[in-house]
């Protein structure tokens, strides 16, 4: 008898059937892999099985029993925990705090600290517990959510994408403790799209694809292609990459720069140098929450710098330009955030293109008025979508109606169209399905062939490694020197990420000057 | 004399107190509700209304708080349910609420209102000085006193603020966990709502016992600045309403003095204080920010 | 049973026409049960307050008298609104701009010339903006909450105004009465038509305000920049828009239009200033920007629907015998009904019975 059963499970928000009659079977002592890609329903059924969403229909076994998970805490009641992806912390509360208030039972403070130390000592999971969560590392947090569901003492723990966060070298100690739990006989339910680490640590695996089970089999016995088939459907169209056509002008630079905390959760930086020439693809590498978003902040001019030196781009001084002025010197950027940062969300699509190049395009786009020219935008935004393949339901949807895919395709699309020569893009395919990730990566190849200097912040080193020339590790707000893609390993780079070798950057900066 | 500026700035301090230590306990759990001083002159004329046809000052106070709490309920189904804009939603019910007092209150205007004496402790209340000071004050200015030791005791110290707190830091993880965010908020609101009703019979019943038309003044959102001041902490709001208490009395015994300096520039040191002390007080960015519940005012909608 | 919403995958075009219509049918109905309870006749008493008012044309003057402050006003608020920024100060500024205004015919009442009015247009004008600018610097420097210390500031002003009348610029010749001296001839706004009625120019600068900012909020970049920084002032960043200087455009624009209110008032309505120059429009003028969902066309419309509050409340007083007060209840019953209808353009509202498994087919259907 399977531990957990699921029959039929159904979840309908709106028209779209995010998960379509749903069967899993979970076993005793068993990993088992939720295998699909982003959007293929994954975190809606394990929101359905820990209480977080109700479903449409269906129904869940628990030991054979029919159960309604009614809410979170029923499902701790009956013996299921759950590490989300993003994180269901509270940054404004201690690490001791955030665990205390997720706990049903109304045990004492001092009690449960001190079971919170054994699990933290058993399983090898280090924690302050008077830390405020707000200033801890990425790593660290993910700990504290481990310890807070292993505290329920669960029989089933469900794990949302638990490595995307890590280095590898982090991922190989949860796996570790992931074994030990393994050996107590729990089970685990481990949601990834990570191929290897499936094969390497699960017993069985289920594959999703839009919302339907499409397989069920043992990882171990099939190879990362045919499960990557299974989990895409139809073949992705491989990126291709020719010889790199890097040449020696440097279109973005950045120079010794420094960048005080502006918030009390923000990273500082300090020392920063790189450079990224004609043609040339250059990747920044780093766990979450290490400086990349400040980064991206100082080199796009949403932040100013002290000297108008630190930032160069196409040999210019830009340091003391605003973003619109860096646009016009030939700049494009796309942050992180698709929503709010890189689109304002009830906006619709052709009023979103005019956000970011109303400068830029200034002539096209404006006539002597100063008035809005609402037809050629349109057009614009209409070309936009057609170049990247943007699939929406109406002429012109309201950016927030756009799947994430389709959004972050047309956020880069907006940029490309204007042919820039410099592009920053911050997590260019983060939560985007693999049909539109190969087509993101594609345009950003295409882009620094055509003679475009491309810089690209990432958390997704398999990524990385398929589009850069060079790759750099940026930890704690410090960026190592670029190493360049023939030397680069993911062992190499995940000890830079976990901010080995201190002092390393600054080594062989010196070197590279 | 200075004696009796002491006690007097008590009964100044005590609605400011009363109302803030409500929205305090609002805010925390990461709602905005700009709607104090509609809730407030609510409680003042329904207090003063009870109290005068019953002729009881204790239901006068009763009655003031169950109709601030329905009154915030309102707000409460608007923001939380139908999940409006919290800032709008609050300037109606301050614009309602005055509106509906007046109409209420039209006849109560110049009768005699009934008083909710001060504590007269035998022997206590005898001791030379302080003896007025600290026993002899009217009873809800003790209940405010321990209700900022309560609210202090009830945020910092159980489970139950523990979780409100966690609810006005990020509602999603909330959510995510099981815990009925929109629960916690609409009990938060009814809170605030009752201790606004209370402040507000406290104008009615102690302060002028009598009904005045808009006889708060601008005291609800003084008691909303109060909660900024005091960075969200129930003894500073308790500092605060006071410090406003004595700034109060202090411009009308100049006014009572003289000193040839025209009264209504005088009356309106309270409203200049309270902008000096909120750009004091946000100057400092950072602080702000470490201090606001961050979900503070953002709408929130589960997904089921 | 539980109330639950649905976004919308897209605002829904029909509820944001209807909204405003709702409310006002919704604010009708419980304004009815209201004079029931007042033990009035709700019909007559509803065709007093809304219809009768509209009958003759004296009357159908003092409403444009009324509207105008409150269309003048409403516009730079629902600018304002809709860069995310919060002045609920235009009481205050109403109250600035006409004593601003009006140093010229109350110290200067020698001085008569066709000058006097124009430099008193624009006195207001910029006693309005300049008002409006402290919470505007407080915030941008200081990082200070503006709905706080706008509205501190009307109290300030209230008794700055009530100070003056009453002391320094009390009619000489006005048996102590607390008010300045009447304006002169050249201190008048005139009246559009003076044959027929009261209505004043300030009307007119209501329309002509709502055509300009109608004009750069829908067609300008001026007007995206406002919309995009104040419904995502992140992406507004990104943009290279910048957030200060919108706070400072949004509070002097509002608060200019406000000071022009006030001087309109007081030259085109009362002519002369005393203790209380305003029934609260920089107060109602909110529920009139909300009203006209902060649209400048939407605004004038709203702004006759309030002005008719004001008209009806003291028709009712004299042939139904129902307080004045009832009005503010009115206006404070419609703003309401509008924030609750404004939910329905964004979601759609679900009604699920408790028991949660069971609700599985009731929402299938309901998809």
């Amino acid at each position: 008898m399977p531990l957990l059963e699921a029959r039929g499970l159904t979840k309908i928000f709106g028209t779209l059937r995010a998960c379509d009659h749903i069967d899993l079977k979970i076993g005793r002592g068993e990993i088992h892999a939720l295998l699909g890609e982003n959007g293929a329903g994954k975190s809606t059924l394990v929101k359905m099985l820990f209480g977080a969403l109700e479903p449409t229909e269906g129904s869940i076994l628990w030991k054979g029993e029919q159960v309604a998970v009614s809410s979170p805490r029923e499902a701790r009641r009956i013996g299921i925990g759950m590490v989300f992806q993003h994180f269901c912390l509270f940054d404004a509360l201690t690490a001791s705090e955030n665990i205390l208030v997720s706990l049903d039972d109304p045990a004492p403070a001092g009690a449960v600290t001190a079971r919170a130390r054994d699990i933290s000592k058993a399983y090898g999971l280090p924690v302050d517990p008077n830390a405020h969560v707000g200033d801890l590392s990425v790593g660290e947090r993910q700990r504290i959510e481990i310890i807070r569901c292993l505290l329920q003492n669960p029989e089933l723990i469900i794990l949302d994408e638990p490595t995307s966060v890590l280095t590898p070298q982090e991922a190989d100690r949860l796996f570790e403790a992931l074994e030990k739990l393994k050996e107590e006989g729990r089970s685990i339910l481990y949601i990834s799209h990570r191929l290897e680490e499936v094969k390497r640590i699960c017993d069985r695996a289920t594959v999703l694809r839009q919302g339907k089970v499409v397989s069920e089999c043992d990882p171990r016995k099939e190879t990362a292609s045919s499960l990557a088939r299974m989990m895409v459907g139809n073949e992705v169209q491989p990126v291709v990459r020719d010889k790199p056509a890097v040449q020696s002008e440097a279109l973005l630079e950045v120079r010794d720069l420094d960048r005080k905390a502006g918030h009390p959760f923000a990273v500082a930086l300090s020392g920063i140098n790189l450079s990224v020439r004609a043609g040339e693809i250059l990747g920044v590498a780093g766990v979450a929450g290490n400086g990349q978003g400040e980064l991206f902040e100082a080199v796009s001019g949403e932040a100013l710098q002290e000297r108008a030196d630190q930032v160069r781009i196409r040999g210019k001084d830009a340091g003391r330009r605003d973003i619109s002025e860096r646009r016009l010197m030939g700049a494009a950027f796309v942050p992180e955030e698709r929503l709010g940062h890189a689109a304002a969300p009830a906006m619709t699509l052709s009023q979103n293109l005019l956000l970011s190049r109303y400068r830029t395009d200034a002539r096209a786009f404006l006539n002597r008025l100063g008035m809005i020219r609402n037809s050629l935008i349109a057009h614009a935004a209409q070309r936009v979508s057609s170049a990247m393949d943007v699939r929406k339901g109406v002429e012109d949807p309201e950016a927030s109606a756009l799947s994430g895919g389709n959004l972050q395709k047309f956020v880069i699309g907006r940029e490309l169209d204007r042919q820039p020569l410099v592009m920053v893009v911050n997590q260019p395919t983060w939560g985007v399905d693999a049909g539109a990730a190969a087509r993101i990566r594609q345009a950003l190849i295409d882009l620094a062939k055509s003679g475009s200097a491309v810089l690209v912040i990432s958390q997704d080193l398999d990524e990385l490694f398929e589009i850069c020339d060079a790759i750099a590790v940026m930890h704690g707000g410090r960026l190592s020197a670029p190493i360049p893609i023939g030397d680069a390993t993911y062992e190499k780079i995940g000890l830079l990420m976990g901010g080995a070798e201190p002092g390393h950057a600054a080594v062989s900066q010196a070197e590279a000057v | 004399m200075f004696e009796a500026i002491l006690i007097t700035i008590a009964t100044a301090a005590t609605p400011l107190l009363l109302a803030s230590m409500g929205e305090l306990v609002v805010e925390r759990s990461g709602v905005l509700n700009l709607g104090v001083e509609g809730m407030m002159i609510m409680g003042a004329v329904t207090g003063f209304g009870v109290a005068a046809m019953t002729g009881s000052a204790w239901l006068g106070v009763f009655a003031a708080a169950i109709v601030g709490t329905l009154f915030s309920l309102l707000f409460g189904f608007l923001t939380l349910t139908l999940v409006t804009n919290q800032v709008a939603t609050g300037l109606s019910l301050t614009l309602l609420g005055l509106g509906l007092s007046s109409m209420i209150g039209e006849s109560f205007v110049g009768r005699a209102g009934v008083r909710l004496g001060a504590l007269d402790i035998p022997y206590l209340t005898e001791i030379p000085y302080i003896g007025r000071l600290i026993f002899g004050q009217d009873p809800l200015c003790y209940i405010s006193l321990l209700l900022t030791a309560g609210v202090s005791w009830f945020l910092f110290r159980t489970r139950a603020g523990l979780t409100l707190r966690s609810v006005g830091d990020n509602h999603s993880s909330a959510h995510a966990l099981g815990i009925p965010v929109i629960r916690i908020r609409y009990l938060a609101v009814m809170f605030g709502g009752a201790c606004a009703g209370l402040a507000g019979a406290y104008l009615s019943l102690v302060y002028v016992p009598q009904w005045v038309e808009n006889m708060t003044a601008g005291r609800g959102w003084i008691a909303l600045a109060l909660v900024v001041f005091a960075s969200w902490r129930p003894w500073r709001v308790l500092a605060g309403a006071y410090l406003f208490g004595a700034v109060t009395i202090g411009q009308l015994h100049a006014q009572a003095l003289g000193y040839g300096i025209p009264p209504q520039l005088l009356s309106s040191l309270p409203y200049l204080a309270t902008i000096i002390v909120l750009v004091l007080i946000s100057r400092n960015r950072r602080l702000t920010m470490m201090n606001t519940p961050a979900s503070l005012g953002r709408p929130f909608v589960p997904d089921r | 049973m539980r109330i639950e919403l649905v976004k919308r995958p897209q605002q829904s075009v029909l509820f944001s026409v209807l909204s405003p219509f709702i409310a006002l049918a919704l604010t009708l109905i419980a304004g009815a049960l209201l004079f029931l309870l007042l033990g009035k006749d709700p019909v007559n008493t509803l065709y007093v307050f809304f219809i009768e008012p509209l009958r003759e044309t004296w009357s159908l003057h003092e409403l444009a008298v009324k509207a105008a402050p409150l269309i003048l006003i409403a516009i730079g608020l629902s600018v304002c609104f809709l860069s995310n920024n919060w002045n609920i100060g235009a009481e205050g500024q109403f109250i600035i701009g006409a004593m601003a205004g009006s140093i010229l015919p109350v110290m200067f009442p020698d001085f008569q010339s066709w000058i006097v009015l124009p430099l008193m247009l624009l006195m207001g004008i910029a006693g309005g903006a300049a008002y409006a600018a402290v919470p505007a610097v407080l915030k941008v420097r200081f990082n200070t909450n503006e709905i706080l210390t706008s509205l501190m500031l009307v109290y300030v002003a209230q008794l700055f105004l009530d100070w003056m009348v009453r002391g320094p610029w009390r009619n000489p010749e006005g048996f102590n009465f607390p008010e300045t001296r009447s304006f002169h001839e050249y201190a008048i706004l005139p009246e559009i038509w003076s044959a027929s009625g009261r209505a004043h120019w300030g009307f007119i600068f209501g329309l002509v305000a709502a055509l300009a900012l109608w004009f750069m909020m829908t067609k300008t970049l001026r007007g995206f920049e406002i919309k995009v920084l104040g419904q995502s002032p992140r992406a507004g960043r990104f943009a290279g828009f910048s957030q200060g200087r919108i706070v400072f455009f949004a509070f002097l624009l509002s608060g200019a239009l406000a000071g022009l209110a006030g001087l309109s008032e007081v030259s085109g309505a009362i002519g002369q200033l005393r203790p209380v120059i305003s029934p609260g429009y920089g107060f109602t003028a909110i529920i009139v920007a909300f009203l006209g969902r902060l649209n400048p066309l939407g605004v004038v419309a709203a702004g006759l629907v309030l002005a008719l509050t004001y008209l009806g409340g003291e028709a009712a007083q004299i042939s139904v015998g129902l307080s004045d007060k009832v009005v503010r209840v009115f206006q404070g019953m419609i703003l309401f009904f509008v924030l609750a209808g404004d939910t329905f353009i964004h979601y759609r509202i679900r009604f699920v019975s408790a028991p949660a498994a069971a609700a599985g087919e009731a929402s299938r259907a309901n998809v």
